[in-house]
């Protein structure tokens, strides 16, 4: 038990501080059109920014909740996907298909100077 | 003096020679399955090879691993055939160990005194799994990167152990590289490490007690009180086992020369998962399995329940030896019989329902 415990504890990898980032700046709100979606690096995880076809820009976390992939937004049905199984989301992220069990977490999206900032928390 | 004498002075190797002299392989209808561990055994040791290869090219960085691979692939000589030959081979010895693995459980090799057999068997199958999930990685392209994150993320659902073990697995929260550098650790070193050792004592095993009669042959000679006819060892049965391998080999080539194993895209950890990720066809089954089961059962998380269903139904399959307690008669033994028949099919329609789809 002696030999073992430390090299259990030594092939458990420590755990780290988060993503480190609370807040990103995306890029230019213009470039991003209505009914369009892109997956950006926020922190060390991908994110997904949307422009729903109303012109609102709304920000989720991009790991679907189901197994992992990224989601990408599908602009001819309107929602939010997930190639992998199938997975869908709405445009407030929650799921309404396929396997997913939770809905995708969201974050708080600003524009500043045109630019547009993606953060954390409320 | 010849260089056998030399050894003979040396070494003695009376023992080996009478046991090579002594051993014996039945021969009746059912002899053909014999030759599938053989084979299996053939296509791990070129695997060995065709790795070592690799290694010298290799590079198990995110940034330079798929790039290494590229380069063995189009600037190395002969970089495509070895890499194409290490990818086909690799499930060319799964459909193999598969058959192997049914051929025995539907013979009944597993019954009294050969369940160790069957043991270091199975966990000689879940090695070379094992093997096939941390080689996916290591080209670090699109396909391999989303079904890493999706079979580690498998492998949490687990209760109580899920979250380190998956921890564990990825060397981190996610699929980084981290996890590559552990799944090649895997790969070349504690996963062959391993290996050695179980297949020593599953080919020792072997050895000592000989190839297994199936319950109706023996039952057909008991009735006439004689014994099947047998062909020696070496070198009857070895020819035999050659031409085996020789086969196995002409298709292994076939297959590596005519289609060349894809390299793919480079993973983008950033960048959406595109459609139709899937893992190697010999996960296929489950992973097929898991779409259908609901988001939650019972009020449990229906993902769970379909992992914890699979290990249950593996731990049950590892131990047959113990449940199947008379496997020479009785409903029991038909029973057991009749599962494996189910199973077979389960995985082969939901491999064919998976490709289809």
């Amino acid at each position: 038990m002696s030999l073992l415990y430390p090299i259990l504890s030594f092939v458990l990898p420590p755990r780290t501080q988060g993503s480190g980032a609370e807040s990103q700046e995306v890029g230019p709100a213009a470039d991003i059109t209505p009914n369009s979606g892109v997956v950006f690096q926020f922190g060390n995880q991908p994110a997904l920014l949307v422009r729903t076809p109303q012109g609102e820009l709304r920000a989720f976390s991009a790991i679907c909740t189901h197994l992992g992939c990224t989601v990408r937004y599908e602009p001819e049905s309107k929602v939010i996907w997930c190639p992998c199984h199938n997975g869908m989301f709405d445009l407030h992220g929650r799921n309404i298909g396929g396997p997913p069990p939770a809905p995708l977490p969201e974050y708080q999206v600003n524009v500043r100077d045109g630019k547009v900032v993606v953060s954390k928390g409320a | 003096m010849s260089p056998l004498t030399w050894l003979e002075q040396r070494v003695d190797l009376q023992p080996l020679r009478a046991f090579i002299q002594h051993k014996s392989v039945p021969v009746h209808r059912h002899s053909q399955w014999y030759y599938l561990g053989g084979m299996t055994l053939f296509l791990f040791l070129v695997q060995a090879m065709t790795g070592i290869l690799l290694l010298l090219y290799y590079q198990p960085s995110e940034t330079l691993a798929f790039e290494s691979v590229r380069f063995i692939m189009t600037q190395v000589r002969f970089g495509w055939l070895i890499r194409s030959v290490h990818g086909w081979c690799a499930n060319l010895l799964m459909a193999l160990a598969f058959a192997h693995m049914f051929s025995t459980f539907f013979l009944k090799s597993y019954r009294k005194p050969r369940e160790l057999t069957w043991l270091s068997g199975m966990f000689l199958l879940l090695l070379m799994l094992g093997f096939g999930f941390s080689g996916y990685l290591l080209p670090w392209n699109t396909l391999s990167y989303f079904a890493t994150m999706v079979g580690t993320n498998i492998a949490g659902q687990l209760p109580i152990i899920g979250e380190s073990l998956v921890r564990f697995l990825r060397g981190g929260d996610s699929v980084t590289s981290s996890t590559l550098t552990r799944f090649f650790g895997f790969h070349v070193a504690i996963l062959p490490a391993v290996t050695g050792i179980v297949l020593g004592l599953h080919l020792w095993l072997i050895q000592m007690q000989g190839m297994s009669l199936p319950p109706s042959v023996e039952k057909e000679f008991a009735q006439r009180n004689a014994a099947p006819p047998a062909i020696r060892f070496f070198p009857g049965f070895l020819l035999r086992e050659l031409m085996g391998w020789y086969l196995a080999l002409g298709v292994l080539a076939a297959l590596a020369a005519l289609f060349p194993w894809e390299l793919g895209v480079k993973a983008d950890p950033f960048a959406s998962a595109p459609p139709n990720i899937q893992p190697e066809w010999y996960f296929l089954y489950m992973f097929e399995t898991l779409k259908y089961i609901p988001a939650r059962v019972l009020g449990f998380e229906g993902e769970a329940l379909g992992i914890l269903a699979f290990v249950l139904g593996g731990l049950l399959w590892i131990a047959v030896p113990f449940l199947d307690r008379s496997p020479t008669q009785g409903r029991l033994s038909r029973t057991i019989r009749g599962a494996g028949v189910v199973v077979l099919v389960y995985i082969a329609l939901m491999t064919v329902i998976s490709y289809v789809r």
